[in-house]
């Protein structure tokens, strides 16, 4: 035969190189109109401040750009591709028409210090939201400043503290849960307060004896995130409370898993005095990769008066404005007034949802969960038999004796076209399988999903190195971590390659 | 609910399948007494015209189509559009932190190239994947340089952002950081004599703002000789990142703490933004945040992965160098595909109409107004001294749909009727007349000279 077609490499938008390596002198992706005023003398205007030369930064073409990004992306996992199983992550779908009103001009090209007279939008958006969350958490009073999730535990924490301070003695102990995420220990410590460690019960709950014993005039607060990371409701949320308040001690929710709550119970109403949300989880807004997130932070009317600053309020004329004048503050946690355009999307979701498909979100995703673990119990080790809420948490016990363990059957997972579910977390489940579908997930998809763990646990029976040299079907295979850590290469540099 | 991929016989049959009666079952874990028996009272559920109609009209009340002044660590800069269709694909936009890293190629690929173009516009060595914003950049730097030396204390510009400041002030009083204050001198920048007496053995970090927020281009050299001879690291907070295209960057500097929302990231009434922390290489173990690093697979091809993570919560929990987790790497793409489309000669050309324009409207507000801090380069900001009060003169000037400069009455009371104004490449020759034309108009009512035809007409374009 003549004629064969030889394809010698893969396709090359498989074979993207850096954005420096496609740089040549002279290509250019911008154009600017022109002046309209003179033009300056650069050296007269900067002396010896003026910068002569920007190093080695890109000159390729508008195509080249878009080509670049757009064959990186598809390198990449996404929502928008199917199901992203992420515990603790709340990884649902993020709907396009937050997107589209989150870039309407007079949002978009908002100044954070415009006058309030041309801001009332932006300030109506910031109320709206902000009754909303309360009215969600039953909670009494709220700042939407915080960046992100972590950046909310550290302004509740700040509150705390204040709270405390006001009261005759900062304290100096946080009480947090083996269970708990990373951000609440060293949310802690960045705060000032000493850590100290609540050990869980067999039913993976705050062990109530455990507290009381525990608990003290030196503690200041109780951080918990409930439903935890197990996906278990603390079914004695309240007296939890009750042991923490009887010594003068505040519960502070971890909001993280909201999404297993919102319309069913509020955290105002069990007993929580201070708690933040993740916009980028319960509320809709993209994960892009990394964030942005937003964090707001809810509290009891005891600790309003220590809201960072400024606060919104309603004038008596109706219109609204920021109050900065607030002595208790705990001060600013961030310039201007927290992720905005978060703000305008996580406001868009409620609604579109309205109180009965935020309802109906919550029951999908408890539901959702529960079918999978239904269809995984028996086949994956399920360690706490304590009923599950949004979550639900294997270990690798069986597979690891075939030497499997919880990273590589997440791997094997990728071959399957899905997400890995999140590894090794919480800590106090060695081997972790951590399963969030959100409500987001159809039955069918979910099916799909078990059969995929399931024919992954017989792989594991029959030929444990399919699993152990995952993924089989990605561009590139298992990354060198120890040698990227050990000699970190953080940068390009001309001559890398 | 549109958004809820399931019919009531789905939800019937994974209910059997469970083996629950009823979806009440699965919440049987929640002390009935605690559940919520009504409605949450939030508005009904709307359609998505009707949610468009609601955000529009929030948007026609929020200032649509009013030119600004308004800088002041916000910048008003061109967004190239390829910025938003890019950033809108699904693959970037709906993916989470690029834990696994054999689907997460792409994200990881361009954070290396973003921390690689900063590190090449700031001079540092390395950057990190992105912090909240400038504000918090500039205090976990500030936090940062307290672990590299071992000292307790800071020594900061007052003209560092007076926002930034409150920031750092409200984090530092937790951590046994006392605060002094440097004043600045008639030229803007800092005043080094105080600053030589505020720093001493104690010192771990001197925080400056340049260009600061007076718009005033720092002399980095002395100010860097000065911390440096005392041990203490010099911290650089840049919160206009165009600037870099034309100002020489602060390489004496240990630490720059960098807002990108100049590049390609909109106003969007203060957030989300992009924070930045860039430093050298020895100090990298310090550093907060996420940062992305270049490997090879089990076949030897090149990758990207998440790198040095045991300085982060989720492995050193209270001991790590900072809470963050979630950071801003969507709009740190942004930052980077601007970076990508001006490059290494737009850039610079970008800053150039920048200057332009700023020392066309210095030039215009010079002739009736008194100019502050003259003598000193300066970017794309100034500050104008008025007779009238500052909110007066604007509340006039947003009668012609612009929004004037800021006044500066609360965070600096001693400056008088100062307000702060901002040129960028988008600031119009004509609007720049108007608003110096308003301002001349008061000057000459404050001072009961005749009014002139201030205002022109015609635009004349210079080339």
């Amino acid at each position: 035969m003549k004629h064969i077609t030889r394809k010698a490499t893969r396709h090359v938008s498989q074979n993207e190189g850096l954005i420096f390596e496609k740089s040549s002198p002279g290509k250019a992706g911008w154009k600017l109109p022109p002046l309209d005023v003179p033009e300056v003398d650069t050296q007269a205007l900067l002396g010896s401040s003026e910068r002569k030369d920007l190093g080695h930064m890109p000159e390729v073409s508008e195509i080249e750009i878009i080509r670049h990004f757009t064959r990186l992306s598809t390198w990449n996992y996404a929502i928008d591709l199917g199901m992203y199983p992420l515990g603790s992550c709340t990884m649902k779908y993020n709907p396009r028409v937050n997107e589209v009103v989150s870039r309407l001009d007079g949002l978009a090209n908002g100044h954070p210090y415009q006058p309030e007279r041309a801001s009332q939008g932006a300030l109506r958006i910031i109320k709206t939201l902000s009754d909303c969350l309360l009215e969600i958490t039953g909670m009494d009073a709220i700042t939407l400043q915080p960046a992100a999730g972590a950046h909310g535990e550290l302004t509740g924490l700040l509150m705390v503290r204040a709270y405390h301070h006001s009261k005759g003695g900062p304290r100096k102990k946080i009480l947090i849960p083996d269970s708990a995420h990373g951000t609440n220990p060293a949310t802690a410590a960045t705060v000032g307060y000493a850590v100290e460690n609540l050990k869980s019960n067999a039913q993976g709950m705050v062990e109530l004896s455990a507290l009381e014993e525990q608990m003290n005039e030196d503690v200041a607060a109780l951080m918990l995130t409930n439903p935890n990371t197990l996906g278990v409701f603390e079914q004695e949320i309240h007296k939890i409370a009750d042991v923490l308040h009887a010594k003068g001690g505040l519960l502070y929710m971890d909001g993280a898993n909201m999404n297993a709550l919102v319309g069913k119970v509020r955290p105002g109403d069990f007993g929580a005095d201070v708690m933040h949300l993740n916009l980028h989880k319960t509320f809709s807004t993209p994960h892009g990769g990394g964030g942005p997130g937003s964090g707001p932070v809810a509290v009891k009317q005891a600790l309003e008066p220590f809201l960072p600053k400024p606060v919104v309020i309603t004038k008596p004329d109706g219109t609204l404005a920021f109050e900065y004048h607030r002595p208790e503050s705990v001060g600013r946690v961030r310039a201007f007034y927290g992720n905005f355009g978060m703000f305008i999307r996580a406001l868009a979701y409620i609604l579109a949802n309205g109180p009965d498909g935020l309802l109906q979100t919550t029951e999908d995703a408890v539901l959702n969960a529960n079918y999978v673990r239904k269809g995984l119990e028996g086949i994956y080790d399920l360690p706490y038999l304590t009923p599950s809420m949004h979550e639900v948490v294997f270990s690798d016990k069986l597979q690891a004796k075939r030497g499997v363990k919880t990273m590589d059957l997440a791997k094997r997972l990728i071959d399957y076209g899905f997400h890995p579910y999140t590894t090794a977390f919480p800590l106090i489940v060695p081997g972790a399988l951590m399963i969030e579908p959100t409500e987001s997930e159809s039955k069918e998809e979910l099916d799909l999903f078990i059969e995929a763990m399931r024919s992954i646990a017989e792989e594991v029976e029959e030929d444990p190195q399919i699993a152990l040299t995952a993924p089989h079907s990605t561009r590139v295979s298992r990354l060198d971590e120890t040698t990227a850590a050990r000699k970190p290469v953080l940068r390009w540099k001309p001559g890398n390659q | 609910m549109r958004y809820l991929p399931k019919s009531p016989a789905d939800r019937q049959a994974m209910l059997q399948a469970i083996g629950a009666r009823s979806m009440d079952d699965l919440f049987a874990s929640i002390p009935a007494e605690y559940r919520l028996g009504r409605d949450l009272k939030v508005p009904r559920q709307m359609a998505e015209s009707e949610i468009l109609d609601w955000f529009r009209e929030r948007s026609r009340e929020n200032g649509d189509g009013y030119a600004t002044f308004l800088g002041a660590g916000a910048y008003h800069h061109y967004r190239p559009v390829i910025i938003d269709s890019l950033i809108s694909r699904g693959e970037f936009l709906t993916a989470y932190t690029p834990y696994q890293a054999e689907v997460s190629q792409g994200t990881l690929q361009s954070i290396f190239e973003f921390q690689s173009m900063i590190c090449e516009l700031t001079g540092m060595e390395v950057a990190n994947a992105s912090m909240y914003d400038g504000s918090t950049a500039a205090t976990e730097a500030v936090l940062m340089a307290s672990r590299v030396t071992g000292r307790h204390g800071a020594v900061v510009a007052r003209s560092v952002h007076p926002e930034y400041r409150e920031v750092l002030a409200t984090y530092a009083h937790h951590q046994n950081l006392p605060v002094a204050l440097v004043p600045f001198i008639e030229s803007g920048r800092i005043e080094l004599k105080a600053l030589e007496k505020a720093v001493s053995a104690e010192t771990a970090a001197v925080l400056l703002q340049s260009p600061n927020f007076f718009g005033t281009i720092e002399d980095i050299a002395a100010i860097a000789e000065i911390a440096h001879q005392k041990g203490a690291l010099l911290v650089v907070s840049i919160a206009e990142a165009v600037s870099l295209g034309i100002v020489e960057p602060p390489r004496e500097a240990d630490i720059i703490a960098l807002e990108a929302q100049s590049f390609g990231v909109p106003l969007g009434f203060g957030g989300p933004y992009c924070g930045v922390i860039a430093t050298r290489e020895k100090y990298v173990r310090q550093m907060p945040g996420r940062l992305v690093g270049q490997t090879t697979d089990s076949n030897g091809k090149r990758g990207f992965v998440l790198t040095l993570a045991t300085r982060e919560q989720h492995i050193r929990r209270e001991k790590a160098t900072s809470n963050i987790c979630t950071n801003q790497a969507l709009v740190a793409l942004m930052a980077n595909i601007f970076m990508t489309i001006y490059g290494r000669v737009g850039l610079r050309e970008l800053a150039k109409q920048n200057l332009a324009k700023t020392a066309y409207a210095v030039q215009q507000f010079g002739k009736h107004a008194n100019l502050l801090f003259p003598g000193s380069p300066r970017f794309n900001e100034f500050v104008v001294q008025t007779s009238e009060d500052p909110y007066a003169i604007n509340s006039r000037i947003l009668g012609h749909k612009i929004v004037g400069g800021l006044p500066l009455k609360k965070f600096y009371p001693e400056l008088g009727n100062a307000s702060l104004w901002c040129c960028t490449e988008l600031t119009t020759r004509s609007t720049i007349d108007t608003a110096a034309g308003l301002v001349a108009d008061s000057e000459r009512s404050q001072k009961g000279m005749p009014e002139e035809e201030s205002v022109p007409n015609g635009v004349e374009v210079a080339r």
